[in-house]
């Protein structure tokens, strides 16, 4: 999933309050898997936005909706129109994707950003998430033994680890596990260790973020002209 | 602000609510600036639920449970205390004095500790609504690479 993390209180204040009427809007997919941006923290924004202007003395509006989805025109119903049509301004508790989805569908309304999307991650356990794909689009993690290098070594090394590697760990972050310890442990485990003595030639990052914006189409999927709906 | 302040304490069932009760059969006084709602497990106190109290009005809420160790749902109390420590920390970053929320451990049969938590707990209150002052902030972990809720974690 898509993990974020909620930007700082006072950058949300100073965009709330800018405005008379204010919505908050959630999302609920990867966002509220990671506890940034679902119903839950939509209301605990609201609550502390409440909270602050009544500390602060300012007077604006706010209020709250979450659908199930920002990155699917589908969700954006009727309902969550009238909402987005009668506020000022929206702050999307939404990752990137979902900011950008909603002020594109709603090009009179000021959108604002309300989390920091930060990687592609699992949920390690509960309350920890861990970056594990970097959306490189051509997938090698197989040969690895499941360990993905782009995302997980500092340094995106094909052919690791650095000097950098001590017991297990990475020199960016003694916190870190070395990516390249941990696929040298499961190539000896899984008794593939051999593999890795053929040199893994340089990626092509033509398919990653170096060959611009990506695109995907079906055309057996796509609606014809005609067919498609307005707005 | 009010000189009688309200108080929300969110009692757990098993522990501190049953206190309050052994406090009223002793005839021990609490303030009656409390009001108590009371909850299966202090684990089903969620962030906002304290946030809302202050929103709707409270000068200070606390959030009274078994001691560590005596949760009926073995871990809910351990959850409750993280998650007030950042209820805590959402309200100082709205400007609300931290000091207004506190989490108390009191078991069933401490119905006179339930007394004079309530009593000590509404003079704080009393004193912050008079202007007192605030007190130091809790902080969250954090490393790069990772996104750590310690609210959440077990
Ligand atoms: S190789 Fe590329 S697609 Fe596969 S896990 Fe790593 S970053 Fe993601
Ligand atoms: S120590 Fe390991 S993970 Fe860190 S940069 Fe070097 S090879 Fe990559």
């Amino acid at each position: 999933m898509i993990v974020a993390e909620r930007k700082l209180f006072d950058d949300l204040y100073a965009k709330a309050s800018k405005h008379k009427k204010v919505l908050l809007l959630g999302c609920g997919t990867c966002v509220t898997v990671c506890m940034a941006g679902g119903e839950k923290e939509v209301d605990i924004l609201d609550s502390q936005l409440k909270l602050a202007s009544r500390e602060r003395g300012d007077d604006f509006e706010v209020t709250t909706h979450t659908i199930v989805r920002q990155c699917d025109d589908e969700f954006f119903d009727e309902e969550t129109s009238r909402k987005i049509a009668a506020a000022d301004a929206v702050i999307t508790l939404a990752c990137g994707v979902g900011v950008q989805f909603c002020s594109e569908k709603y090009p009179e309304k000021r959108v604002y950003a309300g989390v920091n999307t930060v990687f592609y991650g699992a949920t390690v356990e509960q309350g920890l998430w861990e970056e594990r794909c970097a959306g490189c689009g051509e997938c090698i993690v197989d040969q690895f033994a499941g360990i993905c290098p782009v995302a997980r070594c500092a340094k995106s090394l094909m052919n690791g680890p650095c000097g950098g590697s001590s017991n297990g760990k990475c020199e960016v972050d003694k916190e870190t596990d070395c990516a390249w310890a941990l696929i040298v442990k499961r190539m000896k485990e899984l008794g593939t260790l051999e593999e890795l003595s053929e040199i893994t030639l340089p990626k092509d990052w033509s398919t990653s973020r170096d060959g611009g914006p990506r695109r995907i189409v079906h055309e057996s999927l796509r609606l014809d002209e005609g067919t498609k709906k307005e707005g | 602000m009010k000189n009688e302040p309200t108080i929300i304490a969110f009692c757990c069932h098993y522990c501190a609510f049953t206190a309050a009760d052994l406090a009223g059969t002793m005839r021990k006084q609490y303030p009656t600036n409390i009001r108590i709602v009371r909850i299966p497990c202090t684990g089903k106190v969620s962030e906002n639920m304290v946030l809302q109290a202050f929103v709707e009005g409270a000068d200070g809420v606390m959030v009274a449970g078994c001691e560590i160790g005596s949760c009926h749902f073995i871990q809910g109390n351990v959850r409750a205390v993280k998650r007030v420590a950042h209820a805590k920390k959402l309200l100082e970053e709205t400007g609300v004095n931290p000091d207004r929320l506190e989490f108390y451990h009191v078991a069933a049969s401490q119905g006179p500790l339930f007394a004079t938590t309530s009593a000590e707990f509404t003079e704080r209150i009393k004193q912050l609504n008079a202007g007192g002052k605030a007190s130091a902030d809790t902080t969250s972990a954090e490393t790069p690479q990772e996104t750590v809720h310690d609210s959440s974690r077990t």
